[in-house]
């Protein structure tokens, strides 16, 4: 990623969201990028998860330009290599959990048979196992989340991107998730890439991005950046 | 995504809203429904005029005094009548046909405690061939009656029902008018047609008719009737010649009488039910564009709700096309169903109607495919619009949408 900018607006109105910031991150790292809010460390977000596009600059994922890529492409490259968590969690309301983590294969064209096994063996990874058919109101934030880090997972994206993964639950919650989220990255050799505000949960980065104003203005271990 | 998975996806947003997909899908049952009933009740209203005209017997000339020509409100010239001398004129100049002349007159009828009005026709015996109205009992009259025009009559089964509760007719006496009248036979069952009881009538003699009912020696209708298929052009024509000889018609002046054919009078209705269809049709086709928009405006609504959910299959790699046929698909799902509810409705209503209305029950499978697949169209043409504004949507936009 180099000389990336993201400006919305025009003239006075102008607003830096991302202003020149260059980043290079690479395969199975676990980075946690803070700061403030409005410091674009969400934008940075959606511009490497490609749901948005920069306004300027470069951004080359695995080599490639993906400025150069129109909108279905983006979207094969999300299916593909990639996975969403968010604070959120964005379950399909009214739709079992099963069913839930099974949609992104759906769009893959997965048989439902496979289908089907591979979500269940998504679900049990992440420890809900026997909870296929509840849909999102019957289960507890922290499984919620589960469910959706399932249905991140259940395409095996070499990628995995969490905006504020704890920021709905609580402390006790946020570590089970935590631990999960780097048990699995560990298992899998991934790379996750977490946008966080809270110190505790960027301890489990090997690498924190610190983000004010639109700028990186600091890049190091935890231990370097936190106090 | 295969189709399947597009058709349940598309299946289970329509149950998760079941009153809104209900109340949607509620234009186009109405659309299609009235569509169906429409123009299946035109083609069998069609059709029961032209069994009707069959019915009045084949190969049957009417030649009435008058003009063609019907103005607004249907008048006409008033032209001299004919005579019998005309009818027997007919029958001795041109070959091959039978001869009815006729009088029409209503008259008070009375047996027992029973009377009403009736139509009473005079003419002769060739009146039961040429208008296919044979008889069930008894027999036709004789020569003589015929010449005498004697007080003798032959009864409709109506009558039979209505007056004589059971008992025999035959050899009997009715009072016609002021006339006591013998009866010597009675028609066949002939039922209804357009509304009208065609058994409810008496048969008289034609001369007893001019004489002792309507005073004048008047003949209102002649029927003929050609003896030979396809020749009841030349009849026609033979005809209107010796008409026009007889009645002096110079000959730049139009016809003081008409000759009309029964294919004449079958295709004239018709032509008029068929355009009664078709403005009915178009009016119910005005219903299901209606239906259409319905569709679409819904549609746009729940593009609006679910906008939150387009942004997650936009992040989990769902591409333009695949949203865009997930809407589209439900837009059609919804005018397939409510078309199939439709037509059911629709099939249901017509046969309701016509068992009412003494109406012959067809169904058209054209009308059917028509109106089903206007449905589908709709669905596609309707849905489109909110399908596509879904599938445009920016990622980030949608997810930030609360």
């Amino acid at each position: 990623m180099r000389g990336i900018y993201k400006i919305y607006g025009t003239g006075a109105a102008e607003v830096r969201a991302l202003d020149g910031v260059d980043l290079t991150i690479r395969d199975g790292e676990f980075v946690a990028i803070m700061g403030p809010s409005g410091s674009g460390k969400s934008t940075c977000m959606n511009i490497i998860g490609c749901l948005d596009v920069p306004t300027a600059g470069e951004y080359l994922f695995r080599g490639v330009d993906v400025a150069g890529l129109d909108r279905d492409e983006l979207a094969l490259l999300r299916r593909h290599f990639m996975g969403f968590i968010f604070q959120s969690f964005n379950l399909l309301p009214r739709v079992t959990a099963v069913a839930n983590v099974e949609l992104p294969l759906i769009y893959d064209g997965v048989k439902r048979a496979t289908r089907r096994a591979r979500a269940t063996e998504a679900l049990r990874t992440v420890g809900l196992a026997g909870r296929e058919s509840a849909t999102p109101n019957q289960l507890s934030g922290g499984q919620q989340q589960r469910v959706a880090i399932a249905r991140a997972l259940v395409t095996e994206p070499p990628l995995l991107l969490a905006d504020e993964p704890t920021g709905n639950l609580d402390t006790a919650m946020s570590d089970g998730i935590m631990v999960q989220l780097d048990r699995i990255r560990v298992e899998r050799g991934i790379t996750i890439i977490m946008v966080t505000h809270e110190p505790s949960v960027a301890r489990y980065a090997e690498r924190i991005l610190h983000f004010v104003d639109g700028r990186l203005v600091k890049d190091g271990p935890p231990a370097a950046i936190l106090p | 995504m295969n189709w399947l998975d597009i058709f349940l996806m598309a299946f289970q947003a329509i149950v998760r809203n079941k009153l809104r997909s209900f109340l949607t899908a509620l234009g186009i049952i109405i659309g299609v429904g009235s569509v169906v009933v429409m123009v299946h009740l035109g083609q069998s209203a069609t059709q029961s005029v032209t069994d009707e005209i069959a019915s009045i017997g084949s190969n049957l000339l009417f030649v009435m005094p008058g003009t063609a020509q019907r103005g607004p409100g249907g008048v006409r010239s008033i032209a001299r009548p004919f005579e019998l001398d005309d009818a027997e004129a007919i029958e001795r100049e041109v070959p091959g046909i039978l001869v009815a002349p006729a009088l029409t007159s209503n008259a008070t009828v009375v047996f027992g405690n029973a009377n009403e009005t009736i139509a009473v026709i005079g003419t002769n015996n060739n009146y039961f061939i040429v208008r296919n109205h044979a008889l069930a009992h008894g027999r036709e009259f004789e020569d003589s009656e015929l010449g005498a025009g004697s007080a003798v009559c032959i009864i409709g089964t109506t009558l039979v029902e209505e007056m004589y509760a059971g008992q025999q007719p035959l050899g009997t006496t009715l009072r016609v008018g002021r006339t006591a009248c013998r009866v010597i036979g009675v028609l066949e069952k002939k039922g209804q047609s357009m509304g009208q009881d065609r058994d409810k009538t008496i048969v008289m003699p034609i001369k007893a008719v001019q004489r002792r009912l309507v005073g004048k020696l008047d003949v209102q209708t002649i029927y003929v009737s050609a003896l030979v298929d396809g020749t009841t052009r030349t009849v026609q024509r033979d005809i209107e010649s010796l008409l026009r000889q007889r009645r002096r018609v110079a000959s730049a002046a139009d016809d003081d009488f008409y000759v009309r054919d029964t294919q004449d009078i079958a295709e004239a209705l018709a032509s008029t039910t068929n355009t009664l269809t078709i403005l009915l049709g178009a009016i119910a086709a005005v219903s299901l564009l209606v239906g259409g928009i319905g569709i679409m405006n819904i549609m746009l609504v729940s593009v609006t709700e679910r906008i939150r959910e387009i942004g997650i299959r936009l992040a989990i790699g769902a591409r333009t096309r695949d949203v865009l046929m997930q809407f589209l698909v439900e837009s059609v799902a919804l005018s397939t169903l409510g078309g199939l509810i439709g037509l059911i409705l629709g099939v249901a209503g017509t046969w309701l109607i016509t068992t009412r209305m003494n109406m012959p029950f067809l169904l058209s499978p054209a009308v059917m495919l028509m109106g089903f697949s206007f449905a589908v169209v709709i669905g596609i043409v309707f849905g489109f619009f909110p399908a596509r504004k879904a599938a445009h949507l920016n990622p980030v936009d949608a997810l930030r949408h609360e």
